[in-house]
């Protein structure tokens, strides 16, 4: 192999033992050898764990010591690691873009752990790859951008008022936006609230005067969000009241917009009179207008099907909480409950449903292949444990039907760019590392919109997702990646073929010039560009030409 | 040389979103696979163009994977 040093490049490698997730595969000895031949290397380290606090303590008392101008870890992913170096850099004086990883963990010795020559011949050639991309690497910065720290909260349901609430109490100015006429959501449709045994308006009314004291909260009843632009920071919403638009700046967006009770068409001869929903009932409860002696209560009515699969967690709680209010109002009236299984989780709800027993609910269960057949008069339903068929007479059926995604999720998702799910509920960005977050940096998600909760979890979600907004609205100013695409207004020839082909919508025309021009803020740095362009003027730094055919050329040559 | 000692070198583009992860993913389970390839990472495989797949045929690689 040829050896072209350039004079002013001086690379210092850090090779990682990862204990004996590396060094217990590779020869180690052999990779610290063949680095310190590579060109412009000029200081070779093995370390136990490079990412310990020993390890970069070691690069950034290096950098100085040696001169480095180049750093290579040949570690585990940059994935996952790469943050930390490049913070380690930048605190030993150096460039953080002048950082480059090679990966001789994930995709070297845990891949190839029975083939130890092979495999440290690949370390090998994967170290020579980033020492000779680093070569090329140039220094890059970050740009700052300065950012809104108001709030926007799209839906006025307990979530949402929650989440408004928390950050107008953290000091930031927030827009809460709802389509009804009041606040409270789906909760002003309810009779009663248990374990707490109160009415759910005094929820309700205690965070909407809160709300309506706060200076910082403005809100926008009977009112829709009708297009959203921009980013991170830097939203502009454009919000529709009363046939009136105005726009509102805000840095971070909230969805709060709840779910609806599934209407039951067309199963157990619904009518909304005599069959009615949970919803309907507690309307009912509300208004003193419920009179049946004899009731029944079915579970999973349009839920855990083959059309709508999913289990909507809350209605088995709810149907054991209205079971106890009638049994309490009137000991003689007789509840059945037909149900699959009971989702009572927790020692509450636990102590709801036996409580439930207690007072005489009557529980029976039934297999989804023979469901309950109410013919007007009396439900019947295959016994699963005598083995025969039951007849329960009945005077008000009540069927409990899922909480089901709202008519305009769909809408708002497509506005916000962000994911609903095939039942269109939010989708959030990680189930566990990310599950009040939109993959979408600014975008949170909480309560119903996100799946069926209960009251007590919106709220948590809506004080979470409070949290989760402040991290971004807290800041001074955001800072973009470095690694952004840059077009060469020289050579660049107006093709437009850079515009075609970027997702973010990055790229303007700048008419009078006849040139295509990034905006770098918006960009991603995906580099679609870069391969589009006929021209090679528009390049993504950091993985440039020049920097990808150092890396072909070591991996062929070694 | 005899096919039987034929090691083909591969040049691996891979986006750092999806197939880079699953190349980590697939460390993280231990799956073996043979040590041909060359991983380059990339942050989308849109930004691998035609010239950069060419430099690598040119350059003596036996094959080129793009992931993404």
């Amino acid at each position: 192999m040829k050896k072209l040093v350039q004079d002013d490049i001086r690379t210092g490698v850090f090779i990682c033992d990862c204990g004996s997730n590396i060094a217990g595969y590779l020869e180690m000895k052999e990779l610290v050898e063949f680095a310190k031949t590579l060109p412009n290397v000029v200081f070779v380290q093995e370390n136990l764990y490079t990412c310990s606090e020993g390890g970069i303590n070691e690069i950034k008392l290096a950098i100085p010591r040696e001169n480095l101008n180049r750093v290579v870890v040949a570690s585990c992913t940059p994935r996952t690691h790469e943050p930390l170096f490049m913070s380690a850099c930048e605190e030993g004086g150096l460039n953080p873009y002048l950082f480059e990883m090679a990966n001789i963990r994930d995709q070297c010795s845990w891949v190839h752990m029975r083939e130890r020559e092979a495999g440290t011949q690949r370390a090998k050639v994967q170290i020579a790859m980033a020492v000779a991309k680093a070569a090329k690497l140039r220094e890059l910065n970050r740009i700052q951008l300065s950012l809104s720290h108001r709030a926007l909260v799209i839906g006025g349901g307990v979530a949402g008022m929650s989440a408004a609430l928390a950050l107008a109490n953290m000091g930031y100015e927030v827009d809460l936006v709802e389509k009804r006429d009041r606040l409270g959501g789906i909760l002003n449709e309810l009779n009663m609230i248990l374990p707490s045994n109160e009415p759910p308006d005094k929820l309700v009314n205690n965070l909407a005067a809160r709300l309506h004291d706060n200076p910082k909260v403005t809100i926008h009843t009977g009112a829709v969000v009708t297009k959203t632009e921009g980013y991170v920071g830097n939203y502009v919403a454009t919000i529709r009241q009363n046939e009136n638009e105005n726009k509102i700046k805000c840095g971070a967006v909230i969805v709060a917009i709840g779910a609806q009770p599934l209407k039951p068409e067309g199963l157990y001869n619904y009518d909304g009179k005599k069959v009615i929903t949970h919803i309907e009932l507690e309307s009912k409860l509300k208004q003193g207008d419920v009179q049946a002696k004899n009731i029944s209560i079915i579970q999973c009515v349009g839920s855990r099907s083959k059309e709508r699969t999913y289990c909507s967690r809350i209605c088995c709680m709810t149907a054991v909480k209205n079971a106890i209010l009638f049994k309490e109002a009137s000991p003689d009236t007789k509840i059945t409950i037909f149900y699959r299984d009971m989702q009572m989780y927790g020692v509450e709800n636990e102590q709801l449903f036996r409580k439930s027993k207690r007072l005489g609910v009557r529980y029976v269960t039934y297999d989804p292949d023979r469901p309950p057949r109410f013919d007007g008069e009396s439900v019947s339903v295959h016994h699963l444990r005598m083995g025969r068929d039951i007849i329960v007479p009945t005077d008000l059926l009540v069927l409990s039907t899922p909480l089901v995604a709202q008519d305009d999720a769909s809408e708002i998702s497509t506005m916000l760019k962000v994911p609903i799910n095939e039942n269109g509920f939010f989708l959030e960005g990680h189930v566990k590392l990310k599950p009040l977050d939109f993959a979408t940096d600014g975008v949170y998600l909480c309560g119903n919109a996100r799946f069926p909760s209960t009251i007590r979890e919106a709220i948590s979600q809506g004080l979470g997702v409070a949290s989760r907004a402040a991290g971004v609205l807290s800041k001074e100013a955001l800072f973009t990646s470095g690694i952004v695409a840059d077009i060469n207004p020289e050579t660049c020839c107006g093709c437009l073929g850079c515009v075609a082909v970027c997702p973010y919508g990055a790229i303007n025309f700048i008419e009078n010039r006849g040139i295509c021009q990034v905006n770098k803020v918006l960009c991603k740095g995906c580099g679609g560009c870069a391969a589009t362009c006929p021209s090679g003027s528009a390049r993504l730094d950091g993985f440039s030409n020049q920097q990808i055919y150092a890396q072909i050329e070591q991996a062929m040559a070694v | 040389m005899s096919d039987s000692q034929f090691e083909p070198k591969i040049v691996g583009f891979l986006c750092n979103w999806c197939a880079y992860a699953g190349a980590d993913l697939a460390g993280v389970s231990r799956l073996q696979y043979p040590p041909n390839m060359r991983t380059i990472r990339t942050l989308c495989s849109a930004t691998v163009g035609p010239h950069q797949i060419l430099k690598a045929f040119q350059k003596g690689a036996d094959g080129v994977f793009v992931g993404g």
